[in-house]
C-alpha cells in the first residue's frame, strides 16, 4: 500500500498550519506522557484516584460478566452432582466417621489452649472482618499483579488492609475508591509478606516473582534448608497481616531462596474477605495550637 | 426519503460513526482487560495497542496524529500499567510509523507486521522496565507475552480491515 501523504494537505495555508499545530500538540503531549511516566515510576501510587474512578465504571461490567459465567458454569456441575449424589453421600458419611476422633482431640486441645492462655494472661488480637466481596478483574496485560475488588471505602475498605481467601492470603489493598478497591496480589514482584514455617517457626519473607510463583527468602542468620510441601503462614510481623494465615507452599529443595507457590489461587468465583489491618499504625499526633505571644 | 444516487467517482459521505469507529474499536480493545479473570502472569497481549497499530497501518488517515495521547491515557487507566506509559509509547509508535512512511515507498502486510511487532515489543519492554524493579524474574513471561502479541497482530489486522470494509478512499 502506498503511504498516503497526509502531511501535505495542499496549497491551503490554513490546512498546512492545522497539520503543523497537530504535530506540535502531539509532541507536547508525548513529553507530558514521559513526565507522567517518570512520576508514576518514582511513586506508583500517584494517579490512583484516576484509576479507581475508571474502575468504578468497569467493575460493575466485570461483575456482571462474571455472574453470567458463574451461572453458565454451574449448569454442567449441577447435572454432574445430581448423578453423583449417592456415591458422594456414602463417601462423606465415611469421612465424617473417620474425622470424628480427630475432631474430638482438636476440641480438647483447643479448650486446653484457651485455658493456658487465660492462665498466662495473654491478650489476643483477632482479625476484624470489614467486608466480603468478589474480586472482579485483574491486570492481565501488565507485569504488575493487581486485582479489582468489588467493594470500596463506602463499605469500609481502606488502603493497607489485608485480603484473605477461603484457603489463604490473597494480598493487600493498595488503592480504595468509593465502590472498588485495587488489591496487590501476593505474586506481584513488589509484594513481600513476613512469614514463618509451620513446622518450626523459621522466619522468612514471601516475595512475589511476577510469573505466578513466590520466592521464599530466609531471614535468619543460619543457612536454612527447605523441603517440598513445607507450608508457610503469616507471622504477624509488621502489623499488616494477622498471624497464621497460609501463604505459600515450597515446590522444591533448596537453601535460603526457594521457589514456592501460593496456597490461595485467587479467582473470580470465590469471595474475598477484607480484614482490618492487624495492628494499625497509631493515629498521628494532633498538632496542639501553640500560643503565640507578641513581644 | 430515498437516498440520492451517488456518482461513481464521488466520495462516500462520512458519518459520525465512521469517523469515531477506529477510536471506539481501540477503546474496546483496551477494555479486554476488564474480562473477569484473575491473571497470575501477564498472558494477555495489549489488544488496544495492536488495534491502534493495525488502524494506523491499514489506513493512515483513520486517526489524527494526536489520537494516541487520549487513547493511551484511557488504556493506562484500565490496564494497570503505570500511568503515562501508553501516552508516551503509543505516540512514539505513531511518530516512528510516520518516519517509516517517509522513507518507504510501499508497504505490504509483512512490513506492517514487522512494524507492529517492533511497536508492541517496545511498549511491553518499556512497561516492564518502568513497572517492576530490574531484577524481578518476569523476563521469560514477558518474552512469551511479546510473542503472543506478535502472533495476534494478523487477526487484529483482519478485524480492523473488516470493520473498515465500508470505507471508500477518495
Amino acid at each position: 500500500m502506498a503511504p498516503s501523504n497526509n502531511r501535505r494537505p495542499g496549497f491551503s495555508r490554513r490546512a498546512q498550519y492545522g497539520v503543523f499545530w497537530s504535530y506540535v500538540f502531539a509532541v507536547a503531549g508525548m513529553l507530558v506522557g514521559v513526565i507522567l511516566l517518570a512520576l508514576s515510576y518514582f511513586d506508583p501510587s500517584t494517579f490512583g484516584a484516576a484509576r479507581t474512578a475508571v474502575a468504578e465504571v468497569t467493575a460493575p461490567v466485570s461483575s456482571g460478566l462474571s455472574s453470567v459465567g458463574r451461572t453458565v458454569g454451574a449448569v454442567p456441575n449441577g447435572i454432574g452432582s445430581y448423578f453423583m449424589i449417592h456415591d458422594q453421600n456414602i463417601a462423606l458419611r465415611k469421612q465424617i466417621a473417620d474425622d470424628h476422633a480427630v475432631t474430638m482431640r482438636a476440641r480438647a486441645i483447643n479448650y486446653e489452649n484457651r485455658r493456658l492462655k487465660a492462665l498466662l494472661g495473654l491478650r489476643e488480637r483477632i482479625g476484624v472482618p470489614v467486608v466480603s466481596a468478589r474480586l472482579v478483574s485483574s491486570s492481565p496485560t501488565s507485569t504488575r499483579r493487581f486485582a479489582i475488588l468489588n467493594a470500596g471505602s463506602w463499605q469500609g475498605v481502606e488502603r493497607g488492609q489485608p485480603v484473605l481467601g477461603p484457603d489463604g492470603l490473597i494480598g493487600q489493598v493498595v488503592e480504595a475508591g468509593p465502590n472498588t478497591a485495587r488489591v496487590l496480589l501476593l505474586t506481584d514482584p513488589e509484594s513481600s509478606v513476613p512469614v514463618r514455617r509451620t513446622r518450626d517457626g523459621l522466619p522468612a519473607l514471601a516475595v512475589g516473582r511476577g510469573d505466578g510463583l513466590i520466592d521464599i527468602r530466609s531471614v535468619s542468620n543460619a543457612a536454612a534448608s527447605f523441603a517440598p510441601a513445607e507450608v508457610f503462614v503469616t507471622s504477624g510481623a509488621g502489623g499488616v497481616y494477622p498471624p497464621n494465615i497460609p501463604v505459600a507452599k515450597i515446590l522444591r529443595h533448596g537453601r535460603d531462596i526457594v521457589l514456592a507457590e501460593a496456597v490461595m489461587r485467587p479467582n473470580t468465583l470465590d469471595f474475598a474477605l477484607v480484614q482490618r489491618a492487624f495492628l494499625p499504625a497509631p493515629p498521628r499526633p494532633v498538632a496542639t495550637p501553640v500560643a503565640v505571644t507578641k513581644p | 426519503m430515498r437516498a440520492r444516487h451517488r456518482g461513481p467517482f464521488e466520495e462516500a459521505p462520512e458519518t459520525r460513526l465512521s469517523r469515531l469507529l477506529p477510536a471506539i474499536a481501540i477503546m474496546l480493545g483496551s477494555c479486554v482487560t476488564i474480562w473477569p479473570t484473575i491473571a497470575e502472569f501477564p498472558f494477555l497481549p495489549p489488544v488496544g495497542l495492536l488495534m491502534l497499530l493495525a488502524w494506523r497501518l491499514i489506513r493512515a488517515d483513520a486517526l489524527p496524529i494526536w489520537a494516541p495521547l487520549a487513547l493511551g491515557l484511557f488504556d493506562d487507566l484500565v490496564s494497570g500499567q503505570p500511568l503515562g506509559l501508553g501516552i508516551a509509547t503509543w505516540t512514539m509508535c505513531f511518530f516512528m510509523i510516520d518516519m517509516i512512511d517517509e522513507r518507504l515507498m510501499f508497504r505490504d502486510f509483512w512490513q506492517n507486521w514487522l512494524i507492529a511487532a517492533g511497536g508492541t515489543a517496545f511498549y511491553l519492554v518499556v512497561g516492564r522496565l518502568t513497572a517492576v524493579r530490574f531484577g524481578a524474574p518476569v523476563d521469560t513471561v514477558l518474552l512469551l507475552q511479546v510473542l503472543a502479541s506478535i502472533m495476534l497482530f494478523p487477526v487484529i489486522s483482519l478485524l480492523c480491515a473488516w470493520l473498515d470494509r465500508d470505507y471508500e478512499p477518495a
